[in-house]
Formats: C-alpha cells, sequence, structure tokens
C-alpha cells in the first residue's frame, strides 16, 4: 500500500496548475479531496508521477444559491453540503444523498468535484448530477467550457474532461417537486449495490416531470430518459412504477461482484427505484 | 488507628478486587495515542523488509532476478529461499506438525505466498523494490475446492512423500492432510439407522479471517557482539516463538529475547509464526542491523492466517418424543497449502469433538479430514476455543434442522435434551468432562426476559400479515445455547510442539505494599492489567491500584503458552490465584510473629490478618510486607515473593443462552437486528464490565461472521476479499444495542471458579444471528441456507422459495 514516486504540486492559482497539466499531459492529475485518487495510486493501481493538490488554489470552494441555478465549487466537501441551510431548502436531495455517501471523516475530505470528475461508477454524486441536469464547468489551455453532466462519462474512469482541463464547478438548475436517494449498501463506506435519484414534479394528480438516475449498475452512471417518461402525465399508481422500472431495467447493465450475482443486482434496482419515486412521490 | 474507623465494607471496596467493575488501566494510555505497538519500535539504524509476493495460486519458480530492484537506491539486499537454504530457514514448522515455506522453495502454493524479501532503509524503497523484481512463473493447475482435491491427480504438496504417514497419522491422497476420530463409529451409525426420526443437513461454515485492527509484524535485532537477538512481534504466545526461534535458528534460548508490546488485537491471528518473523531475524543477521516487516492489511487478509472453511455432515436421531439419542459428524477441512492451524499437538481438529453441545447424547461419532488446496495457510480458532465455533455451529443448526423434523419448537427440543445440572460433572459421548453447568435456569431466565412465547405469536402474525400482502417483512427469532470448553489445558493431553498448556505468575511485593505480578501470557486488549491486578487484590489484600501486572517479555516473565482460546484467567489467572495464596501463607506467619501468636492463631480478613476472636489486634497486608523486609524473622528468609506454575486439572466449560430478534426484507435481502439478548454464565465474575465488554466485543466480530465477513476465492485461486471494502468489518452503525444478562455456576477445579468469557459469545452469537435469519424462512420451508447471510445470499433463499412470486 505505497505508491509509486510522484513529483507533489500544490500551486496557488489556476494557471500554475494549467502550465503543470500542460507541461506533463496525461502524466500529470489534479487531486482534490484525493479519496477516490489516493487509494488508487497506493494500490499502484493508478500511475501519477505529477501529483497537483488543489488546495491552495482558491476559488472553488463556494456554494451559491441563486434564483434559477444552484453553483457549487468543485472543492466544496460533502460535509459542506451537508451543513449548508441554503442548499438545503433549494436542493434537499443533495444533502440526501451526501449523508449517504461514505463516513463523516471521509465527507469531511471528500469534495463534489472529486466525486464527479474521477468517474468511478460507484460514486454517487455522478447519478444524482445526471438526475438534475447538471453542468459541469472545465477550464483549460483555451477557456472555460460547460458539458452536461447526462453527456460527461464514457465508461469507468472516463469522461469527455481532456487531460488538461480542470473541472471547476456544477452548476445544477434548481430542483422543484419531490426528491428522493434511495440506496441499498453491505455497510457504511460502501458503494452502492443499487442507488436511484429520483425528482420529480406533481400537478394536482399527475406528473408532469420526473427524472431518475441510477447508480452503481453499469460502468457509468445511468440517466434513464425512459423510466421517467414513464412517468409523466400519470397518477404514479402500480402501472406507472411498473413501466418505470422495466424501462430503466433496460438501460442498466451491472455485472456480478462481491455485491451479488446481476439477477440480484437488477431485482435490487428495481426495489430501490420504486422506493425512491414513492418517496419522491409522496414529497412532490 | 485511624484504619479502624474505616467499615469492613469500605475496606473491600478499597482493594478493587474481584466482582468490581474496575476501570481499564490500560484505557489512558490507548485512548491518547500512547500505546506502544510493534510499528512504533524505532531503533537506530532500522531497515525495512517486505515480500515479493505470488500473484498466482499455484506455479512453478523457474527463476527469480533481482538485478533490477537491487538498483533502487536504498534497497539493500533481495532474500530468496536460496539464501534461507543454507541456513536450514527456508521452510519453518507449523504449530500442526506440517511445515511451511519461509520464501518460495521452487513453487508457490497460494495467491500471496512470500516468494523474496526486500530489505531496505525505508519501507518506501522496499515498495519500489518489489516492483521490479522479476519471477519467472510457470502456472499450475488450480484446486481450490478440497472435494475435488482428494480426487485430483494434481499434487500440490510435492515436498511430502506420498506413501507417508502424516503428523496425525495415515494419508489417504497425496492431497489428504489427516483424518482424525472421535466417538465410536459403529455403536452410533447403528443407534441412527434404528431411529425413530434422524435429520440430516449439510453445512458450510465459510473462510473468514480474525482481521486484528493492528495487522502482524516483527523488529528483529541481532546483536553480533553480545550474540543475543531481541525480536518484538505481535506474538500473542511470546515464550513458544523463543522457543520455536531457537529451535529452528539454533540460537541458544538464553541468548533470544522475545518481546509482545501492545497487540492490537489478535483473535488467533497472532498465535502462529509466520514468515515475515523469520524473514526479519534472518535479515538483521545477514545486515547486522535491526529490521522491521508489517503487514499491510491485503498482506493480512490475505495470507496470515484464516479461520473456520469447515464443511460439515451431519446425521442426528431421536424418539419421536425429541430425546435425542445419536449423532454423528464428518468434516472436510480445508487447510490450504499448509497444515498451519495452531491447535494444541494432539488435536488437529481442535476441540470440534464438543459438537456434541450443550446436551445429553448418549452415542456420538466424528470424523475429520484435512486436506490441502490452493488457498493461504492457517485454520486458526477466531475468538473461540480450537475449532469450538464451528462445533458449536454445527451442533445448534442440527437441533434447528431435527426441531424441523420433529415440527416442534427448538426451544422445547433444547430444554429437554439439555445435560441436566445434577448430571456435572458429565462425562459427553465424545471424551470431554464438563466441569459444571445449570442449563436449565439459563434457558427459562433468557427465554422469559425476551417473553419467548409472544415473541413466537408475533411471528406467526407476521407469516399472516406477510401472506396477506400487507408486509414484505419476515421476522425470525434465532435461539442458541452454547457450552464453550476453554482452558487448555491440562499438559497429560494439551501441548503444543512438546510444550506442556500450563501458565504462569510471578508475584514480587515491594516493602512500602505494593507489588508487581508478571504472567506468561499477553493481552491484546481483553484487559489483562486490570483483571489480574483485582484477583490478586482479592488474594493478597493489597489494592489492585498499587499491583503492577507485566506481561510479554521473556527475559522477565515466567514461562507460559500465551493467550487464545479463553486460556488467560482459567490458566494464568489460576497460577495468578495460587501465586498469592504462596504469598498469603508467608504473609500468615509474618503476621503471627508481629502480633506475637501462633500461625494459626491469625486469620486472613480483606487487607489484614487478625488474632481470631480480638479483630482489634491486626497487621494490615502492607505492615506485613514492610515487616517482610526489614525485620529478622526466625525461620523465614526475607522478602516476599511467589510463583505459581498453574497446570489445570481439567478444562473449564462457559455457557450462555442467547436469543436474537431479526426482521429481513424479503425484497433486497437486508436484516435489520431488532433485538439480541445475552446470557453468559462464565463461572466467578472477576470485572463485569470488562466482560460486558468482552461479550459486545465477540458478539459484534460474531454478527461479521454471520451476515458477510468472508474470505472468498475465484476459480483460478485470486482472493477476491483483501480490502476492507469487501471484507466485512462491522462499524457502529451496523451494530445491534445488546442485552446482556449472566448467570453464575462456577467451576469446581479452578481457584476462584472462574470460567473465560472474551470466545464465548463469538462462539454463541454464531448459530444465533444465523438461526434468526432461517427461521424467518422456516414457516417457507427453509431448513438450512448457508452463511454468510450477506444481502444477496438471504435474497436468493427468499428467490429460491419463491417469495418475489
Amino acid at each position: 500500500m505505497i505508491p509509486a514516486a510522484f513529483e507533489y504540486y500544490r500551486p496557488q492559482d489556476m494557471a500554475g496548475v494549467l502550465a503543470i497539466l500542460g507541461e506533463h499531459g496525461d502524466d500529470a492529475r489534479v487531486m482534490a479531496g484525493g479519496h477516490s485518487l489516493i487509494p488508487m495510486m497506493k494500490l499502484r493501481m493508478a500511475d501519477v508521477p505529477h501529483l497537483i493538490d488543489l488546495q491552495d488554489v482558491g476559488g472553488m470552494s463556494d456554494i451559491v444559491v441563486g434564483a434559477d441555478e444552484i453553483r457549487i465549487g468543485a472543492m466544496v466537501t460533502q460535509a459542506d453540503i451537508i451543513d449548508n441551510t441554503e442548499l438545503r431548502s433549494a436542493a434537499p436531495i443533495l444533502r440526501e444523498a451526501a449523508l449517504q455517501i461514505a463516513d463523516p471523516q471521509v465527507r469531511y475530505m471528500g469534495t463534489v468535484g472529486g466525486n464527479v470528475a474521477s468517474g468511478d461508477p460507484g460514486n454517487d454524486m455522478p447519478g444524482l448530477m445526471q438526475c438534475l441536469n447538471t453542468r459541469f464547468t472545465l477550464i483549460g489551455a483555451d477557456g472555460e467550457r460547460e458539458v452536461d453532466a447526462r453527456e460527461f462519462y464514457e465508461a469507468a474512469y472516463m469522461t469527455t474532461r481532456e487531460d488538461d482541463e480542470v473541472l471547476t464547478a456544477v452548476i445544477i438548475p434548481t430542483p422543484a417537486g419531490g426528491y428522493a436517494y434511495e440506496k441499498q449498501k453491505r455497510k457504511i463506506g460502501d458503494y452502492a449495490t443499487a442507488a436511484a435519484a429520483v425528482q420529480i414534479i406533481k400537478d394536482g394528480d399527475t406528473c408532469t416531470s420526473a427524472a431518475i438516475a441510477m447508480t452503481n449498475l453499469s460502468d457509468t452512471p445511468i440517466y434513464s430518459e425512459a423510466a421517467g417518461a414513464a412517468l409523466v402525465g400519470t397518477s404514479v399508481d402500480d402501472a406507472a412504477l411498473a413501466a418505470a422500472t422495466a424501462a430503466m431495467l433496460n438501460d442498466i447493465d451491472p455485472s456480478e461482484d462481491n455485491r451479488g450475482p446481476i439477477a440480484f443486482k437488477k431485482h435490487v434496482a428495481a426495489v430501490i427505484l420504486r422506493r425512491a419515486i414513492t418517496r419522491a412521490w409522496s414529497r412532490a | 488507628m485511624k484504619d479502624e474507623v474505616i467499615s469492613r465494607d469500605d475496606r473491600v471496596a478499597n482493594l478493587k478486587g474481584m466482582g468490581c467493575s474496575r476501570k481499564r488501566v490500560e484505557d489512558a494510555r490507548f485512548t491518547q495515542g500512547k500505546g506502544n505497538y510493534v510499528d512504533d519500535i524505532k531503533l537506530d539504524g532500522m531497515l525495512f523488509g517486505d515480500f515479493v509476493r505470488s500473484p498466482y495460486a499455484h506455479a512453478r519458480i523457474k527463476g527469480i532476478n533481482a538485478e533490477e530492484a537491487l538498483k533502487i537506491p536504498g534497497v539493500l539486499a533481495v532474500l530468496t529461499a536460496e539464501d534461507l537454504a543454507p541456513l536450514g530457514l527456508h521452510w519453518m514448522p507449523t504449530l500442526a506438525g506440517d511445515k511451511q515455506m519461509v520464501l518460495a522453495d521452487g513453487k508457490v502454493l497460494f495467491q500471496g505466498q512470500e516468494v523474496a524479501f526486500v530489505v531496505a532503509e525505508d519501507r518506501y524503497a522496499a515498495a519500489d523494490g518489489i516492483e521490479l523484481v522479476e519471477v519467472d512463473y510457470e502456472e499450475l493447475p488450480v484446486i481450490v475446492d478440497p472435494f475435488e482435491s482428494l480426487k485430483s491427480d494434481v499434487v500440490l504438496r510435492e515436498d511430502l512423500d506420498p506413501n507417508a504417514d502424516g503428523a496425525h497419522g495415515p494419508r489417504k491422497h497425496p492431497n489428504h492432510i489427516f483424518t482424525w476420530e472421535a466417538g465410536d463409529k459403529e455403536p452410533t451409525e447403528e443407534v441412527i439407522a434404528n431411529a425413530d426420526i434422524v435429520a440430516e443437513e449439510s453445512m458450510y461454515y465459510h473462510r473468514t479471517h480474525p482481521c486484528p485492527l493492528e495487522t502482524c509484524g516483527s523488529v528483529a535485532l541481532m546483536d553480533k557482539v553480545n550474540g543475543k537477538l531481541t525480536l518484538w512481534g505481535t506474538f500473542q504466545a511470546p515464550h513458544a516463538i523463543r522457543t520455536i526461534v531457537s529451535l529452528i535458528s539454533g540460537i541458544e534460548e538464553h541468548n533470544i529475547r522475545v518481546i509482545s508490546p501492545d497487540i492490537g488485537g489478535g483473535f488467533g491471528n497472532k498465535v502462529g509464526a509466520y514468515p515475515g518473523y523469520v524473514c526479519s531475524v534472518v535479515a538483521s543477521i545477514v545486515t547486522g542491523r535491526p529490521v522491521k516487516w508489517i503487514e499491510d492489511r491485503m498482506d493480512n487478509l490475505m495470507t496470515t492466517a484464516f479461520a473456520r472453511d469447515y464443511w460439515m455432515k451431519g446425521k442426528i436421531s431421536a424418539t419421536k418424543e425429541g430425546k435425542i439419542t445419536g449423532l454423528q459428524c464428518h468434516v472436510t477441512a480445508d487447510h490450504g497449502g499448509f497444515d498451519a492451524c495452531a491447535d494444541p499437538t494432539k488435536f488437529p481438529a481442535g476441540f470440534m469433538n464438543i459438537c456434541t453441545g450443550s446436551y445429553d447424547i448418549p452415542t456420538a461419532y466424528l470424523e475429520v479430514d484435512g486436506v490441502y488446496t490452493n488457498k493461504a495457510p492457517g485454520g486458526v480458532s477466531y475468538r473461540c476455543s480450537f475449532r469450538v465455533t464451528e462445533a458449536v455451529y454445527f451442533i445448534e443448526r442440527m437441533i434447528e434442522v431435527l426441531a424441523i423434523k420433529l415440527n416442534m419448537d427448538s426451544a422445547e427440543l433444547r430444554r429437554i435434551n439439555f445435560i441436566k445440572k445434577e448430571q456435572f460433572p458429565y462425562k459427553a459421548a465424545l471424551g470431554w468432562e464438563y466441569d459444571s453447568g445449570d442449563y436449565h435456569t439459563a434457558w427459562d431466565k433468557a427465554l422469559k426476559t425476551v417473553d419467548y412465547d409472544g415473541l413466537r405469536a408475533e411471528q406467526a402474525q407476521r407469516v399472516e400479515d406477510f401472506k396477506a400482502g400487507k408486509t414484505r417483512k419476515l421476522m425470525g427469532i434465532g435461539l442458541s445455547f452454547f457450552t464453550e470448553i476453554v482452558g487448555a489445558g491440562p499438559v497429560k493431553n494439551c501441548d503444543i510442539l512438546g510444550l506442556g498448556m500450563f501458565d504462569s505468575c510471578e508475584i514480587r511485593i515491594h516493602p512500602t505494599g505494593s507489588a508487581i505480578a508478571r504472567l506468561g501470557t499477553i493481552s491484546q486488549g481483553q484487559g489483562h492489567a486490570t483483571t489480574f491486578a483485582q484477583i490478586l487484590a482479592s488474594e493478597i489484600g493489597l489494592p489492585a491500584d498499587s499491583i503492577t501486572i507485566e506481561e510479554g517479555d521473556t527475559d522477565t516473565a515466567p514461562y507460559g503458552l500465551g493467550t487464545y482460546g479463553s486460556r488467560s484467567t482459567p490458566v494464568a489467572g489460576a497460577a495468578t490465584a495460587m501465586a498469592g495464596r504462596k504469598i498469603r501463607a508467608k504473609a500468615q506467619m509474618i503476621a503471627a510473629y508481629l502480633l506475637e501468636v501462633h500461625d494459626n492463631d491469625v486469620e486472613f480478613d480483606v487487607d489484614r490478618f487478625v488474632v481470631k476472636g480480638a479483630p482489634e489486634r491486626f497487621k494490615t497486608m502492607k505492615e506485613i510486607a514492610f515487616a517482610a523486609y526489614n525485620q529478622a524473622i526466625p525461620g523465614l528468609e526475607p522478602g516476599l515473593e511467589a510463583v505459581s506454575y498453574y497446570d489445570p486439572p481439567n478444562m473449564t466449560y462457559p455457557f450462555g443462552a442467547y436469543v436474537c430478534v431479526m426482521d429481513i426484507d424479503v425484497d433486497t435481502g437486508v436484516p435489520e437486528i431488532r433485538r439480541f439478548y445475552a446470557l453468559d454464565d462464565c463461572g466467578t465474575r472477576i470485572n463485569p464490565m470488562i466482560i460486558e465488554g468482552q461479550v459486545h466485543g465477540g458478539l459484534t466480530e460474531a454478527l461479521a461472521v454471520a451476515l458477510g465477513q468472508e474470505i472468498a476465492y475465484d476459480d483460478m485461486g485470486n482472493c477476491k476479499t483483501g480490502t476492507l471494502m469487501d471484507f466485512f468489518l462491522p462499524t457502529a452503525w451496523e451494530v445491534p444495542n445488546y442485552e446482556t444478562d449472566f448467570t453464575v455456576t462456577p467451576s469446581p477445579h479452578h481457584p476462584i471458579g472462574a470460567k473465560g468469557v472474551g470466545e464465548s459469545p463469538h462462539v454463541g452469537g454464531v448459530p444465533c444471528f444465523s438461526n434468526a435469519v432461517q427461521d424467518a424462512f422456516r414457516p417457507f420451508g427453509n431448513t438450512h441456507t448457508n452463511m454468510p447471510h450477506d444481502h444477496w445470499r438471504i435474497w436468493k433463499t427468499a428467490n429460491g422459495l419463491g417469495l418475489h412470486d
């Protein structure tokens, strides 16, 4: 559990970060909380000759709750999300999800940016961000650009971020309606056996909008547009729940691991989604 | 005198002796980060060694090239079997009478096996060196299934003569290690063949691991000037390690000092000898500098001793009324690549022959076959006396299976078969003589406390509600009644490598009335410094707070066999009491002299000797201690010291009654423990607070094993559970509130009647948690499913019973 030797950098601004990235390309990696990257380095599964610590860069630790959008800096920790009262009322699903990530010690270090950028299919924030139709802000040598969370993930640890880009913030359209983040895990600190993020809008007795994303059930998070669509226009009755879970099952592609075989994961994914929709609907 | 105004009760309280919930004296340092563990030892010029380990479970080694590794700055040496062979140290004896490679000698037999030892200036250089050692492997067919192993043409242990007997008698196959029997085969088979009712079940007690928080490690210092070797390490038996090191290295035993410093949990993992210990010693001899070896978590889980891995097949017979008439058990024991069990030498399957449990079973037969496979070696007793968890799990599952066959409540089936109070000492069919017990009282108390009948009524209602579609949660009631066999043990039948399993205590009373006592055991968190001082306080009348307990340094402590199998209180605790009584006997003579009366005219009273019939005339132990050093007493040597080596006449047999109430989500497989009640009878209770802590810890490890903790391999022998992400260690979040209770049935042969408690909750807890899961599904036709009951396996049970349709 000793990483290979690496150079450690602690630049004071983003220009410094980008300069090192420009020089070393994919031999360099930025680090926020380090809770995804450092274990991989210690297992010698990630080879990072140049490690750039973002702690001193500044400007990425704010949570700004606007009228239509919420901007969360990449260095905001899960603990910050849990503690922020404005965020709690503007987007309560963020707190509900953050409380189910790892344990308090990890949440004091683990950041939103690291969680979404590392591309680990076990991470909870990517699916959540897809559910909320979040945009990610990336900065590189050629300036800033935005990428939809729903377009960001290509495969496990593979995203559309270029090697010389840094993810600096997530921009979340202020969510409306009912919400739920439901997660089954083996123990505290574990990744999900299955997790579902649901945001749902109710008008009278009818669902007018629903967004659904699943975590750790494929090599990327899965935004299931079809599952959400199956609820729209319904009263979220049993038939609608069955249609939504069937649509979701069509989109996921779990693999067997120590959490269980594929049949189990699919079954649990359906159960978890059903519970998440039911809870979100009750809050809508 | 000022002393006279203190009441007798206050004098008793001031001693903080037996029965007092004295706070643990160890905790001040542990809670402040001031413990001194092996990895805290830092010596001038100390080097660090670490292993190149095999990625393959079975492979021939065609060559090892260390050239590139030796170019890394700071890497000093790369040791291989070739380097150790001239010293005869490339293999080492195991505690089970087998031998084990220290470094791979031509082949590897399990993934993670030690292939080469890289010695470097620090652990970072060692890690870089390991990366660059090139090993040329030729993969061989891998066998992970013991049944397949016994049929295979692939010979795992080519070093053994296939036609020669093993350490425990004839071998049936080149991959077979031993057959061990207890009881009477033919009479048992006859009883079962002619019985009214016979229940049969096959069960697998999965492989798991003790996983102490502190991993294994050592620091070796060979002082070439004075010829002395000092070895610090994570040793549950430091004296035995000293003797083994002497035997295999040829260094005279007086030139070896073994020190177990603070140990961060053992649970059986630190009983055996590991290649790392040997390599740190050799590397220190070679380099002339101290050498440290410390496992990381993956090393610990994947290579140092595992526990369990028993395939058990049972038959139990009974009359129609439920009176058990016979029990038969066959075990296929998977020992991995080397037989490195840590059992008394004559017991290759430990005390598995306690598998008749708490029941009066007239006829029984047990047969155990040990088998080699391509898995890590071990087979230690993880928080239990030797193989007792396996035995108790077996019988407590067989009772449930029989109850199903009889269509009887299993609480009642237990009650009608318990050994009765008046039958003790009870000679069991498989050979043991149980010292004392009152099972019916304990059982009745447990069932009454939890309102057992009420629970069963609630469960019946729940089944109705489930069938009516009102709930998706089933309710399970887990019962277990266990009898442990601890305190190994009588030298007549218990030894390890020929060393009798006595234990020892040496006491020195200081002139001012304080004391130091040294024992042959070593605490790994059990609180010995607290409890042994309490035994002495009650025996010699000096306050526990004035008594230092020291263990773990073989240069100062008397010889003992160490701490495991709940043997410390039954054996070393007895030695402590006996040594205390020697002190008291001499103190009596001193008191009589000081009081100018005959020895027989004084009697001991809490903290003093008083003249019989004249309680105002007394000498306190403090006064007596001073007199021992400043008075010339005719016929008595000066000083006040004693030593006792205690060879127990029998084992002790703690027992207990546990009940678990669990809700199970049928759709997700998630169990929720609603209630856990644990009644323990460990005989005389020395420190109730420590007992409660021990019970909580043992139950938590039981929960872990029953509900998910396993060492699993794929077909290629790859260990799938090498990190704490996949190896289940429960946190506070997963652990329920435990209700503890007790009865007291002292051991009749132990000087203070104590029986040992640290392992009981694990032994009783595992079947209790498992029975709760299985009981939830009993109304739907379940008889048995194997542990661990993690989410997906529970789900699979529900699925198999059609509960998702």
